[in-house]
């Protein structure tokens, strides 16, 4: 037997599945209109093949996958493109995105698809590119490509495969009735996978709240050296690090991949899509998905095609709109609510759930924290739930960094057990996109500075060989007059200097001169507006200057310069006032202290 | 009807505020019982009275702070704090002292630093420890318990609490106090101590031992209800019984009392289970809670030892109240993938 470890906290709400597993998995059939959003992974969108109006095949690729994080999107039926248009789409933030609109035809005519059913003769990488090309992203909730993950680093070693048949979020039985009803299936991609990576270990670890799951896996798994191990049933172990530790024993580092520790998950889901791609050479257009909650008649598994509206699905297992509170893709602690009932399920699509006022009811308002520390004893990874709320709320970015926030999984066990019922997990992931949003600012504002710093230093440079050359002219001018100067003993430019002194008029002429000439007030006076640039001071030359804003020249002073220079100056000069004039009016002093009578204090 | 936006988790567990209160209160029955059958009625027109003018003064704040009474009066920690505090309280208290202890720890102590969530001191204990500085002489005496003096009636309670002017009552030294005497005098072996003094029982005092260990179940039924984790009171106690057995030395004149003694004396259980596992006061990591009890234990032991006052649990958690934040920021716990751990490489 198998020791199992066990992870920090953890709750145990109740689980709700068995409303959902009394009737075998129905097929949803084929709805009116279909809708493939672009994105349904985590990476890049994929890019659009088709046209509208177009005529495609079921199984058909009509969105290609663009760079290395990012998979294809294919047909789910056969039909006519009937757009592609931003639609809204199943979205915490409830925003539109680019979708395909497909109008089945109803003939359900599959596109010639090759299966490989002695997969064992391929090599790894064409299997790889096999499962992208199929469109498989991980089906357990978050959505990345699982060829991504499949490409390991060369050179890392892995130990262990697991396939997460956990599904510890309450009502949702999506992986449940795959492992009792298509168990031989999982083994199969099981092996693939096997055999795609070659770990020295396989394992599918299933929570003990699925007997029925576990005795199917067994007899299929005989004598294929995947050992199904069972572990107690707490919530949130079908997280990926915490099945990793549950496993294994072992601690993913913060910030790293599973791969860092030999380690490589896999969902169940993914696991039949990827046996579906490899031996039947089909692609994920359909998917397992729960419909539950007491607001449906008939909660049950549907194998629903992907780009089927919700109305659409929830109809079919008898949808009750007035009992409904909220509807939710996804489980009741980690789902998010849609804004429309009229989104479509995509690839990451596990369970509807539309539950009624008395299921789920609305929260009542947060009261304050008591620190009781009972968040901290739910928290799986280990953290101060509490005091990451205080720093939240505090907006004390370190303090949440020095705390670990980026290592919350999200799994809401805070928030459930919280007595105040403080939306614990909402503030987290406020702070987290802001200090992200942060980070990005910083990086933009420290590329500004290095690119300024730049800027300056490559300035300066071109201003020190200026000034370099400034000085070897002058060193050669000095050696030039010392050169002239070699026979006199007189240095000539000194000499000229002296003349031209000897030429100036007296003392008092000069004053009158200078009267003459444009006194300049300085840019940086004291005055009221000092933002005034330089202007000349016409106060002192009333007589001679009409004073006025208007463009215009003193037309009966003598020029001190010449009158092209003269006027060329005014015109700069009443350009710059009287542009800055109009944009700010001079402002009005009042009588009183107090800006206007309306204001007035009483 | 329009569909509800709200971020999960959309379940939420049974645990409410108003119940973690709630049971804090019922686990405080079996105590103010035994109080009662040994001191008779004082503690409980102690509550009575003291619950009042809690939940007087809490509305008073809240008004004050302009926040909705029926929201905050509804999670009971108002009456918590009431309980606490009349529990500690001498029985036959008289109604104007009640009234200051309860005002100062509901307006001063909890209100003043925000309200419920943000006192940085157990209001209880703080309202305890002025009162004590400020009115020694009400604070230290106690009823004699039963069968060492006549029982006052419950109308004889009332009166000593409403009219205390005409209440003209009996009081007797704690065995706590006895032993704080006998060390500082260094006059009798504890054996004498016992046999001289009639307030000594089979461990320690006449009544008191029972009290303490009915609070003592108290506590542990709400560490079965999970409403705190076991660390901060086995610290404490493990710490005081720790320091008492090193200094118990047989029980000469010097001797601190044995480590029985020490555990049912005085307010030790009321303050393992009620008064140290405060939430809002006390640290949250685990780690933390076991220093914060250990020495809260510790200092207990010394001012109780060494000290001027017969009990020390008010002091000592104010004491380490101040502590806390510090002990926490050096306790984290070690988070997922961080450090040292297994599968690391």
């Amino acid at each position: 037997m198998r020791k199992i470890h066990g992870f920090h906290g953890g709750i145990h709400p109740p689980e709700n599945k068995h409303q959902s597993v009394r009737t075998p998995i129905a097929d949803a059939g084929i709805p009116p209109e279909l809708v493939i959003p672009l994105l349904q992974h985590i990476g890049t969108p994929a890019g659009v093949v088709v046209t509208i109006g177009q005529h495609v095949l079921k199984g058909q690729v009509i969105a290609e996958a663009q760079g290395f994080v990012s998979v294809p999107k294919h047909a789910p039926t056969s039909g006519t493109i009937h757009a592609i248009e931003d639609r809204l789409i199943a979205h915490p933030s409830g925003h539109f995105a680019p979708c395909i609109v497909i109008i089945p035809d109803g003939k359900d005519e599959w596109i010639e698809c090759r299966g490989t059913p002695d997969y064992q003769a391929l090599d790894k990488l064409q299997l790889i590119d096999l499962i992208r090309n199929a469109g498989i992203a991980g089906m357990g909730g978050a959505g990345f490509p699982s060829s991504v993950k499949l490409s390991v680093k060369a050179g890392t070693h892995i130990e262990t495969l697991i396939i997460n048949g956990t599904e510890c979020e309450p009502y949702i039985t999506a992986d449940d009735v795959l492992m009792r009803e298509r168990a031989d299936q999982i083994i199969e991609g099981a092996k693939i996978l096997r055999h795609i990576i070659s770990p020295r270990e396989t394992l599918i670890g299933v929570e003990d709240n699925k007997p029925e799951g576990i005795a199917a896996l067994r007899v299929a798994a005989e004598g294929s050296g995947i050992e199904i191990v069972e572990f107690p049933t707490k919530y949130p172990s079908g997280g990926e690090k915490q099945l990793i530790e549950i496993l294994t024993g072992k601690q993913v580092p913060s910030g790293g991949l599973p791969s860092q520790v030999g380690v490589v998950c896999q969902n169940i889901g993914s696991t039949v899509a990827i046996y579906e791609a490899v031996v039947h050479g089909k692609p994920l257009i359909s998917r397992v998905t729960t419909v539950t909650g007491n607001a449906v008649r008939e909660p049950q598994n549907f194998q629903v095609l992907i780009g089927t509206p919700m109305r659409y699905l929830l109809q079919k297992a008898g949808y009750q709109a007035e009992n409904n509170n909220r509807l939710i893709m996804g489980g009741p602690m980690m789902g998010f609510t849609v804004p429309s009932i009229d989104v479509p399920i995509v690839k990451t699509t596990n369970c509807v759930l539309a539950p009624t006022e008395a299921e789920l009811p609305t929260p009542p308002p947060a009261q304050a924290c008591i620190r009781c520390g009972m968040c901290a004893q739910a928290c799986p990874v280990s953290l101060l739930p509490q005091q990451l709320f205080w720093f939240a709320q505090g907006k004390e970015f370190d303090k949440l960094e020095h705390h670990n926030l980026f290592d919350c999984i999200e799994c809401g066990a805070c928030s459930y057990v919280c007595p105040s019922t403080i939306p614990l997990v909402q503030y987290y992931r406020a702070s987290k996109a802001e200090i992200l949003q942060l980070r990005r600012d910083h990086e933009k504002a420290e590329a500004s500075r290095i690119r300024f710093e730049a800027r300056q230093q490559r300035l300066e440079q071109a201003e020190a060989e200026k000034e370099a050359k400034r000085a070897a002219r002058k060193k050669a001018a000095e050696q030039r007059a010392q050169a002239m100067a070699g026979d006199s003993g007189e240095d000539p430019i000194q000499a000229a200097i002296e003349r031209a002194r000897a030429k100036r008029p007296p003392r008092r002429a000069r004053g009158a001169a200078r009267a003459n000439s444009i006194n300049w007030r300085k840019p940086w006076s004291r005055r009221r507006n000092a933002w005034t640039p330089p202007m000349p001071n016409l106060r002192r030359q009333k007589p001679r200057v009409a004073i006025s804003w208007r463009p215009c020249k003193p037309a009966w002073t003598k020029p001190a310069t010449s009158w092209r220079r003269r006027n060329r100056l005014w015109r700069s000069i009443n350009r710059r006032t009287m542009t800055r004039r109009r944009s700010t009016p001079p402002r009005r002093q009042s009588r009183e202290p107090w800006p206007s009578a309306r204001r007035k204090p009483r | 009807m329009a569909l509800l936006r709200l971020t999960s988790p959309h379940a939420h567990g049974p645990m409410s505020t108003q119940r973690v209160m709630l049971n804090v209160l019922l686990a405080t029955v079996p105590g103010i019982v035994v109080l009662t059958h040994f001191f008779g009625f004082g503690t409980l027109v102690n509550i009575l009275w003291g619950s009042l003018v809690a939940v007087g003064c809490e509305a008073l704040a809240l008004k004050l702070r302009r926040r909705p009474l029926g929201f905050y009066l509804k999670d009971c920690s108002a009456l918590v704090t009431a309980f606490l505090l009349c529990i500690a309280l001498p029985p036959y208290s008289p109604w104007w002292l009640i009234a200051i202890g309860i005002a100062s720890a509901i307006l001063m102590a909890k209100h003043l630093y925000g309200g419920l969530g943000y006192n940085p001191f157990n209001p209880a204990m703080v309202g305890y420890v002025i009162l004590l500085i400020s009115f020694p002489v009400q604070m230290t005496s106690w009823a004699p318990p039963r069968g060492l003096g006549e029982m006052p009636g419950l109308l004889d309670a009332l009166r000593a609490c409403f009219t205390p002017a005409l209440y003209d009552g009996v009081t007797m030294a704690t065995p706590l106090d006895l032993l704080n005497q006998n060390i500082a005098s260094n006059s009798l072996l504890l054996e004498e101590l016992w046999q001289q003094n009639p307030q000594f029982g089979l461990f320690a005092g006449v009544g008191w031992e029972w009290a303490n260990v009915a609070f003592l179940a108290g506590g542990l039924w709400l560490l079965y209800q999970r409403i705190f984790t076991w660390h901060a009171p086995v610290a404490m106690l493990a710490s005081l019984s720790l320091l008492a057995a090193l200094f118990y030395d047989g029980g000469s004149s010097a001797s601190g009392g044995s480590p029985l003694f020490h555990l049912l004396s005085g307010a030790t259980m009321f303050g393992a289970f009620f008064i140290v596992t405060d939430p809002v006061t006390s640290t949250v990591s685990l780690r933390g809670r076991l220093i914060y009890g250990a020495l809260i234990g510790a200092l207990i032991y010394v001012i109780r030892v060494r000290g001027n006052y017969p009990d020390a649990v008010a002091f000592s958690v104010l004491i380490m109240n101040f502590a806390a934040p510090f002990i926490d920021f050096y306790t984290q716990p070690r988070t997922y993938g961080h450090g040292d751990k297994r599968g690391q490489k």
